[in-house]
């Protein structure tokens, strides 16, 4: 029975030393704990959010890049190709260039032959004319020596003429 | 907690007194029994403070009781409610129990307990000192206290009390730890541990009425109209106040069941392993055989009860904080305005 009879003077030490270091650790232990455990949860929480956001960012970057990926290398294909296309173009134009030339090289040359061809025989025909009146001119001289033949002679030459009309 | 001393009284006389053993640990002493050898006990004789209603204020040490137990008009007795303590014996032959302000027993443990609470949690905290949430959580001791406190926080303290559960946190801790402690040093048999804190009825008492104050100081409006004017048929509380009677009861009655229920647990446990130490020390008359196989089934169960008690002694602080927390949220009721709310939508 004496176990269960509270004491006065037991009541009393507590009261002091349990009512000092109540007051101790209420005001300044356990709320700096507290405060810091739930601190730290908030920034944990915080930190969980960012990482998260981060992430889906993260994921966005990445479809980003292989889209701009995929665009760069058929940009590159394309202009692969355009390159190459106006490679042939140039060396066609080009061939097509020196072909022209070549041929206008070719023309003038014929030209400038056929010309002095014609020349030439221009020439040839002013001394054949010229070699054929003298030697037409030895011959009527040496023919016509008599009136007659010169008279037989006129008549058929105006008649050579009617006649060549 | 008696290792020590149980052979002596062994040595003594063969017929032992388990009672008076398991007795004499549970209940305060002016003395504090350290340990004993063959030849002589280490006992730390604590200050005697005695107020007399007719003789005045009375200051002596203890081992002025070591004789006979009596000096200056005062002894202890060993019958009657107060068996164990100080009585005045009064020129006429009466006796009256004096106002007992001794450094008892237990008196010492309050405040070695008090003073080891204070440094662990001041250290706790003071590691906070100079550091911000960003850094690094504690590791080791800080770590180990902070995980205990952040766990009753959010499992017993965030859920009992509801939104303002903030204000009443610190004190709560406290009290949990200051429990716990007390209890863990309880089953510690070297001084300065071993006083048998937790289970004197007038410190449960002590902490059960820091739980009855704040529930009835800071009790809202609610509360006190829950208890004095609850919301039941009015034939219940009209002329006669039945309901109001038995809630006005019920205000008393938990700090009450804190009390016994901590007091009880607690010295149940110290009852049982004291009892099975002493088994060791009585069947060693019985001859070898059987005083060895007893002392072995003895040893092993003491060794359980003594993890059993360790988890007693966490559950009895856990349960006794929960409830505190549960007793003070019922003091800030809100759902009846909830209710009104719901009803006028």
């Amino acid at each position: 029975m004496d176990l269960l009879i509270p004491e006065v003077g037991t009541l009393i030490w507590m009261l002091i030393a349990v009512g000092i270091v109540f007051f101790i650790l209420v005001k300044w232990g356990f709320p700096m704990i507290t405060d810091m455990v739930d601190k730290r949860s908030d920034f944990i929480d915080k930190s969980l959010d960012a990482a998260k956001k981060a992430a889906e960012r993260l994921e966005g970057i990445q479809d980003e890049c292989d889209a701009l990926l995929k665009e760069t290398r058929a940009e590159k294909a394309r202009i692969l190709k355009e390159a190459s296309d106006r490679r042939d173009e140039i060396i066609a134009e080009a061939e097509n260039r020196a072909k022209e030339a070549g041929e206008k090289i070719i023309s003038d040359a014929r030209e400038q032959i056929r010309q002095e061809k014609e020349e030439a025989l221009r020439g040839l025909r002013r001394q054949v004319a010229e070699l054929s009146v003298q030697v037409a001119e030895k011959v009527v001289m040496k023919q016509l020596e008599s009136d007659e033949d010169q008279l037989q002679m006129i008549d058929r030459l105006i008649d050579d003429v009617k006649t060549g009309k | 907690m008696l290792l020590a001393f149980v052979p002596a009284m062994a040595q003594e006389d063969s017929e032992l007194d388990v009672q008076e053993i398991i007795f004499g640990h549970l209940k305060d002493s002016y003395e504090w029994h350290v340990f004993s050898t063959n030849n002589r006990d280490f006992i730390i004789h604590l200050p005697v403070m005695l107020y007399s209603r007719t003789t005045g204020w009375h200051f002596f040490m203890s081992d002025k009781l070591e004789e006979d137990g009596s000096y200056d008009g005062f002894h202890i007795t060993h019958e009657g409610p107060f068996a164990g303590k100080l009585i005045e014996t009064l020129p006429d032959g009466t006796e009256v129990k004096p106002l007992d302000l001794s450094l008892t027993k237990v008196a010492l443990g309050i405040i070695f307990n008090c003073i080891l609470l204070c440094v662990i949690i001041m250290c706790t905290s003071r590691w906070y000192r100079n550091r911000k949430e960003t850094d690094a959580a504690p590791r080791g001791f800080v770590g180990l206290i902070e995980y205990v406190v952040a766990m009753i926080v959010d499992d017993v303290i965030k859920p009992s009390i509801g939104k303002d559960y903030r204000r009443y946190a610190p004190l709560l801790l406290t009290i949990f730890f200051f429990i716990l402690l007390s209890n863990i040093m309880g089953l510690i048999p070297i001084f300065p541990a071993g006083a048998n804190v937790t289970g004197n009825i007038a410190v449960t008492l002590f902490l059960a009425l820091i739980t009855f104050f704040t529930v009835n100081v800071f009790g809202n409006r609610e509360y006190w109209k829950e208890i004095l004017w609850p919301d039941v048929p009015i034939f219940l509380k009209a002329p006669v106040p039945l309901l109001p009677l038995i809630e006005l009861v019920g205000i008393f009655t938990k700090p009450f069941a804190l009390t016994v229920r901590l007091f009880a647990n607690i010295t149940a446990g110290h009852c049982i392993i004291l009892a099975l130490t002493c088994v060791i020390y009585i069947t060693a008359n019985m001859g070898p055989v059987i005083g060895a196989s007893m002392t072995g089934i003895s040893i092993f169960f003491m060794v359980f009860m003594n993890c059993l008690e360790l988890l007693v002694a966490f559950i009895q602080a856990y349960v006794f904080t929960m409830l505190s927390a549960v007793f003070i949220g019922l003091s800030r009721p809100e759902h009846h305005n909830e209710n009104q709310k719901v009803t006028n939508k």
